[in-house]
């Protein structure tokens, strides 16, 4: 096979990996292929009708817009952008350090650089398919209402899906050479989430303190952006006026698109595989040393539990960062209701159910690295220790962090009133237990490296975790405004978790033991 | 005069069963005396692992008994449990743990009090060479090194009965000659060495006695020279090994 070959047969060995972990995620590990077109089907047409709410009102924009049409088109397209960037960045810290495959690429005869430069095209594919399915069915709505000018738009969204990669992995290969291998991993996965979040939440934030709303568009449509703004005729709006059918506009964005891409491939593709071997290679690095070592203490089985997982935690600020970010979603919300209610005390009934919602995700996210996140399963069902004892030790440390994290919010709350603080103290412990419960009848071995994948791995957990929350942060946020209309997403929040009880695969397994 | 009771044996399994889509462990019948060093070999998916497995209760058995020095390990796990250590061919350790933090963690698990179990943490990451590494997390560790680690903790509380599933595998020649000198020095001290391995010379060499599984039951056991007698054959372990296979095959 000549190298020419050789690559393309690699570049569709690439897709075909990508193709799988994209079906993964859409249907789970385990389903069919079958299964997944249908997931897939059913999640075009939802999408398409959300699109419909969402966009249709707009398909009547012509080629000629003004200026603040342009500011809201670019501000929504920056935004999406920044989503891609953030997953390309995710993409191209996997690469590096994912060695599954990198032993036997490395081994092949063919050079790394053009190897590593099918690897970021492919990553770059990747993240505009994506982007491309997500976008698919605002653009078909917006074609369909208004005319094919709108189909440009998908040559947009590849333009900045093979941006953003291109960014991604300039980078990514910058802080590798800026803060060295094992440092990148950490930042850059918390960087790639950051911004994610940092934008949507940013521009939420805004609008929150500027125009009293959660709307992101109120910021983008009010005088004071737009009269920042650049005027009509700048290059700054051609991403945007190429979405709205403008031809020259987008070949030059695709051009600029692609330029970046190859750009970033001719640049960094032979450092792209030098930066892999190095960062193949730390984990045969001296680990780090500890300051002072303490003498074994007297502990019980629980305790010894309980510290450990306190431990693991403690020093793996990765997933720490990974589970902060959950409850990071929450300040705008909160931030909404302190500001909308804040004449007297309202606003801090207000925050009762924004409290026990984070209790609830927050917990999720621990009882899964306590409960199924395990590394050492083997050891702890050996040990001469009930069962019953592990999993109250577990609950105990997952409770332990919640109560830490909590209890400040709560006596604030106090100072102010007695009868919220004790709402909202009851409301976190029902959410946090309510999740641990849930995470505790779905649990399956995994790592914890894996934690970002455990909401692929039982959607029906992740639902049911989530319903639950929302559930018992309603019931909280009512009972504390002291209407008897709390009762009613008490029940369903029982209900859920009732379901979830019957459906597990714990209770299921157990009835066959029996 | 008192007459004395003969001491329990370590391992005592009757008729044990389990059946995943097929039958792994076939109604199989085992003893290992107290004090020995027993080998355990058989063919890729004899019911080796899966026996050893129910021993330790990581799988419970569709029937059958086991018994642990005289405790039912079914009907009591943590008692059993108690005087019992299990290494797996995977070593599973904390990564973000120290070897003396991991073996202050098993140490606590199995309630051991600390002065002793630290003076126990002590003398074993010498014997196994990890003390340059006590105090690092073992996320940089080796195969070998993380192999090491999970024996420490397995011995830290002085288990009367270790059972290992292929130790051995992917340790180098300095690593398994480590190993092999702490398992020899515990049953020297008393405990019982039931191991799984599929390298033959390792059995040969180190087991008091060898038992062979094929198709999740016991085909044959004893010495090396009763093995021999069994199969029929003269030679090396190797050769008799495949020879009782072959003869249960037929």
């Amino acid at each position: 096979m000549s190298e020419t070959a050789t690559l393309a047969w690699f570049a569709r060995h690439e897709a075909r990996l990508a193709w799988r972990d994209w079906v993964a995620m859409i249907a789970g590990r385990r389903r069919r292929q079958r299964t997944a077109a249908v997931l897939v089907i059913v999640f075009l047409v939802g999408m398409h009708l959300l699109a419909l709410a969402m966009v249709g009102r707009f398909a009547d924009l012509g080629p000629d817009p003004d200026k603040v049409t342009l500011v809201v088109i670019t501000g929504s397209l920056l935004l999406s952008w920044f989503l891609m960037m953030s997953q390309a960045m995710e993409s191209v810290t996997r690469a590096f350090y994912a060695r599954a495959d990198l032993d036997l690429i490395l081994s092949s005869p063919i050079e790394a650089r053009k190897v590593f430069a099918v690897r970021i095209a492919a990553t770059a594919l990747s993240v505009t398919a994506m982007a491309m399915v997500l976008a698919a069915p605002f653009i078909n709505v917006l074609a369909i209402r208004g005319g094919p000018h709108w189909l440009d738009a998908y040559g947009v969204v590849f333009a900045m899906g093979v941006s953003a990669a291109a960014v991604a992995v300039a980078a990514t290969i910058g802080l590798f050479r800026l803060i060295g291998p094992k440092r990148t991993r950490l930042i850059a996965q918390i960087v790639a989430a950051v911004i994610g979040a940092a934008f949507v939440i940013g521009l939420q934030i805004v609008a929150i303190l500027s125009y009293g709303t959660l709307s992101r568009l109120a910021v983008l449509e009010s005088d004071d952006v737009v009269a920042l703004a650049p005027d009509v005729g700048s290059v700054a709006w051609w991403p945007a006026r190429a979405v709205l059918g403008d031809p020259l506009a987008l070949a030059i964005v695709v051009a600029a698109g692609l330029a970046a891409l190859l750009a970033v491939i001719l640049i960094f593709s032979a450092r792209f595989g030098e930066h892999v071997l190095h960062a193949a290679g730390i984990s045969q690095g001296p680990a780090r040393q500890r300051a002072k070592p303490h003498g074994f203490r007297r502990r019980s089985p629980a305790s010894a539990l309980r510290r450990k997982e306190w431990t693991l935690l403690r020093r793996d600020p990765w997933l720490v960062s990974q589970t902060l970010m959950q409850v990071l979603y929450l300040v705008p919300p909160a931030l909404l209701l302190w500001r909308s209610f804040s004449n007297g005390t309202g606003a801090l009934f207000l925050l009762v159910p924004v409290l026990v919602m984070a209790a609830g995700q927050l917990a999720g996210g621990l009882a899964w690295l306590a409960i199924s996140g395990e590394d050492a399963p083997d050891l702890v069902i050996t040990a001469p220790v009930p069962a019953s004892l592990i999993q109250r030790a577990k609950i105990e440390a997952v409770l332990g962090v919640i109560a830490i994290a909590f209890v400040p919010f709560v006596v604030a709350l106090a100072f102010v009133s007695i009868f919220a603080a004790a709402v909202c103290a009851c409301g976190v412990l029902i959410a946090a237990a309510s999740a641990t419960a849930i995470q505790l009848w779905f649990r399956a071995q995994a790592k914890r490296s894996h934690f970002r994948r455990r909401q692929t791995s039982s959607r029906i957990a992740t639902f049911a975790e989530a319903f639950a929350s929302i559930g018992w942060a309603a019931t909280a946020g009512l009972l504390a405004a002291g209407t008897s209309l709390a009762a009613i997403p008490g029940v369903m929040a029982i209900l859920v978790l009732a379901l979830a009880r019957l459906i597990s695969p714990s209770r299921r397994s157990a009835e066959r033991m029996a | 005069m008192l007459s004395r009771s003969p001491p329990p044996d370590a391992l005592e399994i009757r008729g044990l069963r389990k059946a995943f889509d097929r039958p792994a462990v076939d109604g199989l019948d085992l003893t290992v005396r107290a004090g020995e060093f027993y080998s355990l070999l058989g063919p890729n998916g004899a019911g080796k692992t899966t026996t050893l497995r129910m021993v330790v209760g990581l799988l419970r058995p569709d029937a059958g008994s086991i018994s642990v020095l005289g405790i039912d390990a079914l009907a009591d796990p943590v008692a059993a449990k108690q005087v019992m250590a299990w290494i797996s061919d995977e070593p599973m350790i904390y990564d973000k743990l120290t070897p003396f933090e991991y073996l202050e963690f098993v140490a606590g698990l199995w309630g051991v009090e600390p002065l002793i179990a630290e003076a126990r943490a002590r003398d074993l990451l010498g014997w196994l060479g990890l003390v340059p590494h006590a105090h690092e997390r073992c996320e940089g560790f080796s195969k070998g090194m993380r192999q090491k680690v999970a024996l420490a903790g397995a011995l830290v509380h002085e288990p009367a009965l270790i059972i290992l599933d292929e130790p051995l595998t992917g340790l180098d020649a300095g690593s398994a000659r480590q190993v092999k000198n702490v398992l020899r020095e515990r049953v020297s001290a008393g405990s019982t060495v039931i191991m799984t391995t599929h390298i033959l010379e390792v059995a040969e060499r180190m087991a008091d006695r060898i038992g062979v599984i094929a198709g999740g039951r016991l085909i044959a056991q004893g010495s090396l020279d009763e093995l021999r007698l069994q199969a029929g054959k003269s030679g090396t372990l190797e050769d008799t090994f495949l020879a009782l296979v072959a003869n249960e095959a037929a």
